[in-house]
């Protein structure tokens, strides 16, 4: 065995954590049928990600293991495992928990962090660019599209809910820079 | 040549358009539009919306934020008495499953209610989120749209639905996502042929984060579904989200690149898809600002769209349901 799981690696309160997201515990219905890798697109590609280890894991309290796994990003969420488990587990909703989790305790990849920043610092997760500004133009489009992007009191409504919801300081941008 | 179907647009609809169609593809901005307008129904513009906010990302870092920031467009959408209509799988997920959350649970939109009681809105949940594809099947349906088609399309399409068109189906009501068929019919009443590939319903790889974070397995992901579309012998792929849109025309550069795995497939939205059938050209419905260009296309749907007019009916539901046979 290469890496045997010891008792003491065991954390009760993480399930306690996790059972937060409606339905997640049902984890603990797992009956290791595999069904949901067997059909998972990433499994295909990447052989070592299971999604049923994860959350077998999960089940088991081990915390840093989960939380610590580069597999937890790997997830496109496409919902098949979800929808073909005959247990009804919330694969999928349980794996974005166990990244809010992660997140919670600091472990964040810096591109969905630049992603994060991007949506406060502009209301958008993709903004505008100037080859897309002439695109647009090129199409008869307004420059900028009637979003955020044209009405700057919006964008202010967007930076209030996120500092209303503390995402600014769990993300580590307390004071986003002006756009 | 404009019918109007009044009869089908019995609400008002306010169009979402998110961050990739607007920012990145803005030739499916114009084509929803074209293509709405050419069939009678009216959208209003939902001023001021941010992203949705980005359901993988999001939803991953904060459930709270994700829930909130979405509620605030529901919101604008809401003041304007509309149902909000999205044009990209992502967006759609995440607005129709807040809408569908905060309608269902009294202690989830009490708390998303005290956050936007400070910027003066309140969620009330009484509008529908709706997805391009889907309302058109469901409220235009295939054959109106097919009535409309003045220049039918002898093409053969690799349909990729998406996953978060159909998936949670509990919540999506759009039938099994194992093989649906609503998208294909669209496709088909353009007078294109849906062609039947391996793993059809596979994710193209962007989704959840993935794109951003993990590059190179979203990419294998895509790859091996563009091989299954290059093995179907398509003409090009007709997508339902900016996103699975970005990846698969982007990814195609990025494979090259990153792989050095070759593919040249077309990519079109199915507005731009249907935006062909209905006459514009490939220049109106920004099908030239794609990084994907493929001349035999231009040239298969310059000839033929030509070449058929005006014989409507050919092309037109031969493919599907028969596991895609070639004409």
């Amino acid at each position: 065995m290469k890496h045997p799981i010891k008792t003491s690696e065991s954390d009760p309160t993480f399930f306690e954590e996790i059972k937060e997201e409606t339905g997640a515990e049902k984890i603990l219905m797992c009956f290791n049928c595999k069904g949901c890798s067997t059909g998972c697109p990433v499994t295909d590609v990447v052989p070592q990600y299971n999604i049923k280890k994860l959350l077998r894991m999960s089940a088991m309290g081990l915390r840093d293991r989960v939380l610590n796994s580069e597999h937890l990003w790997y997830c496109t969420t496409c919902f098949r495992c979800q929808e073909r488990c005959p247990e009804g587990v919330k694969t999928v909703d349980t794996m974005l928990k166990l990244r809010s989790i992660a997140v919670k305790n600091g472990v964040m990849l810096p591109a969905h962090k630049k992603i994060a920043e991007y949506v406060m610092r502009t209301g958008h997760g993709v903004p505008i660019d100037e080859q897309n500004r002439k695109k647009r133009k090129e199409l008869e489009l307004d420059e900028l599209p009637g979003t955020v992007h044209s009405f700057p009191e919006a964008l202010e409504e967007v930076r209030q809910l996120i500092k209303a919801c503390g995402f600014d300081r769990l993300v580590g941008f307390d004071q986003p820079a002006p756009a | 040549m404009t019918k109007n179907n009044t009869e089908t647009s019995k609400r008002n609809l306010s169009l979402f358009l998110g961050c990739i169609a607007p920012n990145r593809y803005p030739g499916i901005e114009s084509a929803t539009r074209k293509v709405m307008e050419r069939l009678g129904i009216s959208i209003r513009e939902l001023e001021g919306a941010s992203c949705c906010p980005a359901p993988g990302v999001f939803q991953s870092f904060d459930k709270k934020t994700w829930l909130t920031l979405a509620s605030r467009n529901l919101c604008l959408s809401e003041a304007l008495g509309a149902d909000l209509l999205t044009v990209c799988n992502g967006c759609y997920a995440t607005l129709a499953d807040t809408n569908r959350i905060l309608k269902e649970d009294p202690e989830a939109k009490a708390a998303v209610n005290e956050k936007l009681s400070e910027i003066g809105k309140e969620f009330s949940g009484k509008i529908e989120v709706r997805h391009i594809v889907e309302y058109l099947f469901r409220e235009v349906s295939p054959e109106k749209v097919r009535d409309e088609v003045t220049h039918p399309l002898d093409l053969r399409v690799a349909v990729h639905y998406g996953c978060h068109l159909v998936k949670p189906s509990h919540e999506r009501k759009l039938g099994s996502p194992e093989n649906p068929s609503f998208f294909d019919e669209l496709v088909e009443a353009t007078g294109a042929l849906s062609v039947e590939y391996e793993d059809k319903t596979a994710c193209c790889g962007a989704g959840g984060g993935a794109r951003s974070a993990v590059q190179d397995v979203a990419l294998t992901l895509t790859a091996k579904k563009l091989e299954h579309m290059q093995s179907a012998n398509v003409d090009c792929i007709v997508d339902a989200c900016p996103f699975c849109h970005l990846q698969f025309d982007q990814g195609q550069f990025e494979l090259a690149d990153r792989q050095g795995k070759e593919f040249s497939i077309p990519v079109l939205h199915y507005s731009q898809l249907l935006g062909l059938a209905l006459g514009y050209s490939p220049e109106e419905l920004g099908i030239h600002l794609n990084r994907v260009q493929n001349t035999e296309f231009y040239t298969k749907i310059g000839e033929k769209a030509e070449n058929k007019f005006p014989g409507k009916k050919i092309g037109a539901g031969t493919g599907f349901g028969k596991g895609g046979v070639p004409t």
